[in-house]
């Protein structure tokens, strides 16, 4: 199958007036058609420039990004609703900056509420939702616009861990569901391991890949909450401990 | 309603007693000022040329009232600072929108602005009606010119201290900086466009009276110095309450004009 990303040798400095950090160095990677796959690392490791640079945010100052199927969804860490519109508003806001409302895309906005327990809520504003319905909003608002790719930079890290495991959950589903290729950048190892199926874990900075991990769990198994009580999770979970902290 | 508690009734009977006796308190404060201030040049203890009293300021007011004189003064003034407050408005977003797409033009004009800012805009009225004439517009101008550098340094700073990452979720959604602008900044700037609006309200006023002071024919600042120059305190001390109760409208109606926003947005 074609890849749907590329990275060529990506390597990117920050320069500020007192002197310049390298971020990433000779970094690769290539993502297929339907993979979910986390990226771990170091914190500060340049983890969300990564992202950045992946969804055209800024422009790696060398190697290439190559991109089939240019539809990029890009999750940030917190939701970022906006206050002063209801959740309706809030989904179609990338809709509306891309000009595409049209009756068909309004239905597939009420459609996708309905969809994700959200119908009641529709006129709501955002500061009625819990943290959890917040992040699901933030979730509609980039699936509706159909993403080839989604990025999610931490998505989870502003919710108290309770929330966290039951919308990861919800969240990792959905996404399995929809089929959609996903990159999760996280600190959190559990996280990594109990929605993606390939961990890919970066150096110390400047960034680089120092191993990608495969991930699988038995069909039974394979939701993101049901992982965390295999027997699998665990060794999965030392091995990779064990790769972030080998130089240690 | 029998699910309230006692202490809740005795909570809600001590508010309601609390507002009560400050609104009293202020009603008879108000009441004892005018009540002192009428008897003490009733009875001679200060001097009622000097400083007039209530009923001959009110005697005053209803002979401005039968005459019409009154309302042409009034309107002059509460044109002159309505015209002057909405070009203050309008200048300040369009200023602080064009400071904020341009972060090397707010770095160039800032030190401009802070200094224009804390001059006495008094000092620049005879100036301005040197350059522009004794009309109006030159009233307008002198208004204007109280509020305008502070109302865009306010609007700017608002606009800098957006979230930078709702902008980011704009850039993601692969919007423009014109996109970013209307739906983000704008819209989460809200709150501090009215609050400063609440502030030139006033300040417009305040240049408005200077201007006419200076260069005017009618107007309430005209009013005042030419009366003091004839020494009828009446019409002086008459002017000043109409000004205090004008200032109290125009911020009165900005704040409907919020309450009315946050009901409907």
């Amino acid at each position: 199958m074609e890849n749907i990303l590329e990275l060529q040798d990506i390597s990117h400095s920050y320069h500020g007036t007192d002197g310049e950090t390298q971020a990433l160095s000779h970094l690769s990677l290539s993502l297929k058609q339907g993979d979910f796959v986390s990226i771990v690392g170091p914190s500060g490791c340049g983890k969300s420039t990564l992202l950045s640079i992946i969804s055209g945010l800024i422009p790696p100052e060398y190697g290439k990004v190559i991109l089939h199927g240019s539809h990029i969804g890009y999750m940030l860490q917190k939701d970022h609703l906006l206050e002063w519109r209801n959740v309706y508003r809030n989904i179609i806001l990338g809709l509306e900056i891309q000009h595409k409302i049209t009756d068909g895309t309004r239905g597939n906005a009420h459609g996708l509420l309905e969809q994700y327990g959200l119908a009641d809520f529709t006129n709501a504003k955002p500061s009625e939702l819990s943290g959890g319905m917040r992040q699901r909003v933030a979730l509609i608002r980039t699936l509706i616009l159909e993403p080839d790719l989604l990025l999610l930079d931490e998505p989870f890290s502003a919710l108290d861990y309770q929330t966290r495991l039951s919308v990861g959950d919800d969240i990792g589903q959905i996404i399995r569901k929809e089929n959609k290729t996903a990159i999760l950048v996280t600190h959190d190892l559990a996280e990594a391991i109990s929605l993606a199926d390939r961990v890919i874990v970066l150096t110390e900075r400047p960034a680089s890949v120092k191993t990608i991990v495969p991930i699988s769990f038995p069909a039974e198994k394979n939701t993101p909450l049901l992982r965390r009580n295999t027997p699998e999770f665990n060794e999965y979970f030392h091995n990779i401990w064990k790769e972030l902290h080998v130089d240690e | 309603m029998n699910n309230i508690s006692q202490n809740q009734l005795l909570f809600l009977k001590k508010q309601r007693q609390h507002r009560r006796i400050v609104s009293f308190s202020r009603l008879f404060l108000f009441i004892a000022f005018l009540m002192t201030w009428e008897l003490a040049s009733f009875f001679g203890l200060i001097d009622s040329f000097i400083f007039s009293s209530p009923s001959q300021v009110l005697l005053c007011f209803w002979k401005m009232v039968l005459d019409k004189s009154i309302f042409l003064h009034i309107g002059v003034t509460l044109y002159e600072t309505i015209i002057s407050f909405v070009l203050v408005t309008i200048f300040s977003i369009l200023f602080a929108t064009i400071l904020w797409f341009s972060r090397k033009l707010l770095e160039i004009t800032e030190p401009f602005l802070v200094v224009l800012n804390s001059l006495p805009k008094s000092a620049l009225a005879p100036l301005l009606i040197v350059w522009l004439g004794a009309t109006p517009t030159t009233i307008i101008v002198a208004g204007m010119s109280v509020a305008l550098f502070g109302s865009i340094l306010n609007m700017t700073t608002s606009f800098q201290e957006v979230d930078p990452d709702k902008i980011k979720l704009i850039y993601t959604l692969r919007g423009t900086k014109l996109q970013a602008l209307t739906k983000v900044v704008i819209p989460s700037s809200i709150p501090a466009i009215v609050s400063n609006m609440k502030v030139n309200i006033g300040l417009c006023l305040v240049g408005v009276i200077i201007g006419e002071f200076l260069a005017a024919r009618n107007g309430l600042g005209y009013l005042i110095i030419y009366s003091s120059q004839v020494f009828k305190l009446d019409w002086l001390l008459m002017s000043i309450v109409i000004l205090c109760v004008l200032a109290m409208g125009l911020y009165a109606l900005i704040n409907l004009v919020e309450k009315l926003y946050q009901k409907y947005f």
